[in-house]
């Protein structure tokens, strides 16, 4: 579960300072007064440095190593490697070129994916979350049903529907073709261009009980005297929906909309064990096509070129999508 | 409550339930009744069976000796826990920080760790290899290929979104709290633990929840940093493909076996779970 969310609630809410205030200062322990300021400081540093260990400094790396040419040779003293200054950009944003226009592809086929797969997940666990939001017999065992894909460790889950796409003797096509006659022959549908609505249904599969939990959540918080209201006011179910549920659960669609696309953008795990190491390129997403050229063919400069380029998108889309979204929310989400 | 519901909608509820169960469920019985099949009937060229042509617990004995999968599955328990202990007191210094002090550079704190979760694994992954082969030359810590290595991974990347929900979550424990143990003569860390930390159980079970599923589920780094003895069950579940083809019904097993423990888990404690998401993102 990697996501991005928003810090309006790690900072201190003003209501807090503004009752802090009314009331006189506690009594408090003389504490030496540099102590009491180091105390936040103090309690952050274990965050900090594995912080910058783990994810700022490999980070700061990255970026350098995008702009030298850092190819198996140098891999062993990488950092004598020689310097590329932005050839490793040129020659991945040539898109006339074999490998711009191989990533050109990549990123296409990545933003088809990360749409069709934020819009299934969004939309089924949205549509299920309505369904089970009254009580009615059969809505606990339906609810546990419905959160064990997610639960499920994603090579698990992954690795079922791997089998169960296999083109012999896969339960796909065992349904579609044997028993229910949808299709006369059996496809293939790891390779080819079946392989990306494969990947996607896996990904979906996996991902829209996270949408339906965070909604289920979302409409607990609608108060019921709202719905009562507009009840007595001859709204009915349907009406309901969209007169009251889906705007009051505006703020968390927000954040779970950016959720789904960073894990979907970014997502590596599903075409990596559904399809070990020969990803078809009809699913050639972002993160499976840096890994390629970084640990196959070894470039690693131009690998972190492109990963940066990626994290140049994520921030952009970000930048714009924040402003919008919150425009008419009071909720300040990053 | 269900007065206000419409016939129409109470016919569509049931649809809904009906479509989304079976696509939820196909996988899960597949792999149940995959994991009671002979090995016959899970040849490449056999069509796929709703039943075994016979019941079998074999497979459940055969897939620890297929693979070291005891091996793997140490492995993910030690890394898991480890990575989820550890990344919950970190967690709970920070949040606490956060939550309850105004400090210069706060803003510039969360606003850093949490942009830090939208970067791409893959970017980080060789620099943080390369570091990781960096130590062991010059001190000669071996990081990579090993549990600890991971260890350290795995809780760093679990840390932003930990201090965010338990952030949000201390944010809802009245300050008064604290301050009226303060006067009683406690120190910030007898504050902290002895009277913050019991309120706050439900954020803390939330947030070591969302470690231990992360950590068990990972893929992409456990694929570069581990090897042989070290991998997790995340990577070494794969050895049952072999070049004379593979043991799904061992897999199916394999997977059925590692999964129960994390969905039993999150299914008795996925209530705070949500409490944590929401006390961010809902409020």
């Amino acid at each position: 579960m990697r996501v991005t969310v928003g810090t309006a609630t790690a900072t201190t809410p003003d209501t807090d300072d503004v009752a802090a205030n009314r009331r006189p200062p506690p009594k408090r322990r003389q504490i030496p007064w540099s102590w009491r300021k180091a105390t936040p400081y103090l309690l952050l540093i274990p965050a900090v440095v594995l912080e910058l260990l783990i994810h700022i400094v490999p980070m700061a790396i990255g970026v350098w190593i995008s702009f030298i040419r850092l190819t198996q040779e140098y891999i062993q003293h990488w950092s004598s490697a020689p310097t590329a200054g932005f050839d490793n950009y040129r020659i991945a944003l040539k898109f006339s070129g074999p490998v711009g226009k191989s990533l050109l592809h990549s990123f296409e086929v990545t933003c088809s994916y990360t749409v069709l797969v934020v819009a299934f997940s969004w939309g089924i666990g949205l549509v299920a979350a309505w369904v089970l939001q009254r009580p009615f017999l059969g809505r606990g065992p339906v609810r546990t049903l419905f959160l064990i894909p997610y639960a499920l460790p994603i090579f698990a889950g992954v690795i079922i529907w791997n089998f169960m796409l296999q083109r012999d003797s896969g339960v796909v096509n065992q349904l579609l073709v044997n028993d229910l006659h949808l299709l006369n022959h059996k496809p293939f549908w790891l390779i080819g261009n079946n392989a990306f609505f494969s990947t996607a249904v896996v990904a979906i599969w996996r991902q829209w009980p996270f949408a339906f939990l965070m909604i289920m959540a979302g409409m607990q918080s609608i108060p019921n005297d709202v719905y009562e209201a507009s009840a007595i006011d001859g709204a009915g179910s349907w009406s309901q929906f969209f007169r009251i549920t889906l705007p009051m659960l505006r703020p968390v669609n927000t954040v779970l909309l950016l959720m789904l696309f960073l894990w979907t953008f970014n997502d590596f795990n599903t075409p990596f064990v559904l399809y070990s190491m020969s990803v078809p390129p009809s699913t050639d997403l972002m993160s499976i096509h840096i890994y390629t050229n970084s640990f196959q063919v070894w470039n690693f400069g131009y690998g972190s070129a492109m990963s940066v380029l990626m994290l140049l998108f994520l921030l952009l889309v970000t930048a714009i999508y924040l402003p919008i979204a919150n425009r008419r929310s009071r909720h300040v989400v990053l | 409550m269900s007065s206000y519901e419409s016939r129409s909608f109470r016919i569509f509820r049931w649809v809904v339930i009906a479509v989304v169960g079976v696509f939820t469920l196909i996988p899960l019985y597949t792999m149940l009744v995959s994991s009671l099949k002979p090995l016959g009937d899970v040849g490449s060229a056999q069509s796929f069976k709703w039943w075994p042509s016979h019941l079998t617990i074999k497979p459940y004995f055969d897939m620890w000796h297929t693979i070291p999968l005891a091996t793997y599955f140490m492995n993910s328990i030690i890394v898991c826990t480890a990575a989820t202990v550890f990344s919950v007191i970190i967690a709970i210094f920070a949040a606490y920080a956060v939550s309850r002090y105004e400090f210069a550079g706060k803003r510039f704190f969360t606003t850093t760790v949490l942009a830090t979760q939208m970067f791409p694994g893959i970017l980080f992954l060789l620099p943080l290899f390369l570091i990781f082969v960096s130590i062991h030359n010059s001190i000669g810590l071996q990081l990579y290929e090993t549990r600890t290595g991971l260890i350290i991974t795995y809780l760093t990347f679990v840390l932003p979104f930990s201090i965010w929900m338990l952030a949000g979550y201390l944010q809802g424990i009245p300050r008064e709290l604290d301050e009226a143990a303060r006067v009683d003569g406690a120190s910030a860390m007898g504050a902290l633990f002895r009277v913050v930390l019991p309120a706050a159980r439900p954020g803390v079970i939330a947030v070591a929840v969302y470690a231990f599923m992360t950590s068990w589920g990972e893929i992409l780094f456990a694929s570069v940093m581990t090897s042989g003895n070290s991998e997790t069950l995340a990577i070494g579940l794969q050895g049952y493909s072999t070049q004379l083809g593979v043991y799904w019904n061992q897999v199916m097993a394999a997977s059925l076996v590692v999964s129960v423990p994390i969905v039993l888990g999150f299914l008795v404690l996925q209530r705070y779970l949500v409490a944590g998401l929401t006390s961010g993102a809902v409020k």
